[in-house]
């Protein structure tokens, strides 16, 4: 029985997350938690989350959880959900501008207003609801992560800040919402992807399931 | 190819049971969220919404464990609204694993708790609902006002210009109601629609009014909005989820097919 960590900095839906890990992976413990010792105990860790970027880092700073992150993602397979993901990059635009934890070298800037699509129609923003998620081009398309999944199938989104990394070495998977934009990075043994899983239906149980069985190799 | 329009059935919770039914084959229990809940997410649903009609404040927390379940084997988004009143309601809701939280009445008399909710849990997780009446005089330019208490008590206050507030102070989405057409089956009001949509950067789900699929395709390639919101076209078997999709996408609609 593997043991599986879900971060709990208390920002945001956790439940849905630890339901949707329980529901692929029944023989599997998982944790949700915010005790560093669990979470190195691991072996494997979800980085969820919700909310505003300066929230969730002063949050993980306050629970001694960013050296925690910088360690785990070097030692075992680790997946970013959502805020999960931003909080992963260099630097986020929010909130006049947050330093994150800089394990993927990148920034999080906010969607442009207005936002257009191709015909020049205006785009909403957050951009919610599930768009298609192609790993076309993108140079971890071939990422174990993906496995079982067809190409092109839709994910559920709902941000209003979508991450720039400074290589695209990092992209698995890109969206078009306005522009193209990078929605999943994979670096090492971290998977981590901008929609939620938990709330994509079939298509988001397969990236879980395939998490829950993942080496953490690309 | 982009973003897919979203189709979202809406049911109305009791203490803790679906009201009126929904008529699928084969159900077993029709007045259970749960079943019913996973017998959508099956069809192809895009969202679920659960409003809570609970009208005795002792059975309130009835919906908690029922939102609990649901999140527990339906993996698609769950809004839930109805007597939604402070941050902690919003909190609870989103604890037992709802994903956003429609607020009303409450939004009406205290608009600061869509401020405080959205800067402590997150535009994305923040519906308003608004509930609308046309106030204009026939030949006068539309004007709709907005009502609450199930369209009984009117506020004098403009939906539209409500609708841009409540965006400025950060929901993530408008839950846009006519009361006009509200059980009416005659389709939105896709001026109203429209006025809203455009007037906000935010997302806004249609509802009110909806008695055939080409409504639907109205909603959205007239009306601008980003969903729409049903309930009895889809409880009582009139369509079907696919058949609303595919009605959709044969107008051009970009739709989910996925789980059709």
């Amino acid at each position: 029985m593997a043991r599986i960590a879900v971060i709990d900095y208390g920002m945001g839906n956790l439940r849905s997350v630890s339901k949707a890990v329980e529901h692929v992976a029944p023989n599997d413990q998982v944790l949700v938690t915010r005790d560093a010792a669990v979470i190195k105990e691991s072996d494997r860790v979800i980085c969820p989350g919700q909310g505003a970027a300066a929230d969730c880092m002063n949050a993980l700073s306050q629970q001694g959880l960013v050296d925690v992150i910088k360690e785990v993602v070097q030692t075992r397979p680790f997946f970013g959900i959502c805020m999960g993901l931003q909080v992963l990059l260099t630097r986020s635009d929010e909130n006049q501008g947050v330093d994150c934890v800089g394990v993927l070298p990148g920034q999080v800037k906010r969607f442009s207003a207005p936002l257009l699509d191709d015909s020049g129609t205006r785009l909403k923003v957050p951009h919610m609801g599930w768009n298609e998620v192609s790993r076309d081009a993108a140079a971890r398309g071939n990422h174990p992560m993906w496995h079982g999944i067809e190409n092109g199938s839709r994910f559920y989104f709902a941000h209003s800040y979508y991450c720039v990394p400074d290589s695209t070495d990092l992209i698995a998977a890109h969206t078009h919402y306005g522009k193209s934009i990078a929605v999943a990075l994979a670096q090492d043994s971290v998977f981590a992807c901008q929609f939620h899983p938990e709330k994509s239906s079939a298509s988001g149980l397969q990236l879980l399931t395939n998490f829950v069985s993942w080496d953490g190799k690309a | 190819m982009g973003l897919a329009k979203r189709i979202i059935p809406c049911l109305d919770v009791d203490a803790g049971r679906v009201v009126k039914g929904v008529n699928f084959v084969d159900i077993r229990d029709a007045g259970d969220p749960v079943s019913v809940a996973r017998r959508y997410n099956e069809a192809g649903a895009d969202e679920i919404t659960f409003l809570d009609i609970t009208a005795t404040s002792d059975n309130r927390d009835t919906i908690f464990p029922v939102v609990e379940q649901v999140a527990s084997e339906v993996f698609i988004p769950l809004t839930v609204g109805g007597g939604v009143r402070e941050v902690a309601d919003v909190r609870r809701l989103l604890n037992a694993g709802a994903d956003k939280v429609s607020i009303n009445t409450a939004a009406v008399f205290n608009p600061d708790v869509v401020r405080e909710a959205s800067d402590k849990v997150g535009s994305q997780c923040i519906v308003v609902a608004i509930d609308a009446k046309k106030v204009s005089a026939e030949g006068e330019v539309d004007r709709w006002e907005l009502f609450t208490h199930g369209g009984r008590k009117h506020t004098g206050i403009d939906a539209v210009e409500w609708a841009m507030r409540m965006a400025e102070y950060g929901a993530g989405e408008i839950l846009l109601t006519s009361m006009d057409r509200d059980g009416t089956k005659i389709g939105f009001n896709l001026p109203l629609t429209r006025a809203i949509s455009d007037a906000v950067e935010i997302p806004v789900i249609a509802s009110g009014g909806v008695g055939n699929l080409q409504h639907l395709a109205d909603g959205v390639i007239e009306g601008g909005a980003d969903a729409v919101l049903a309930a009895s076209i889809f409880h009582f078997g009139e369509y079907t989820i696919a058949e609303a999709k595919q009605h959709m996408a044969s107008q051009g609609i970009e739709v989910r097919l996925d789980g059709v």
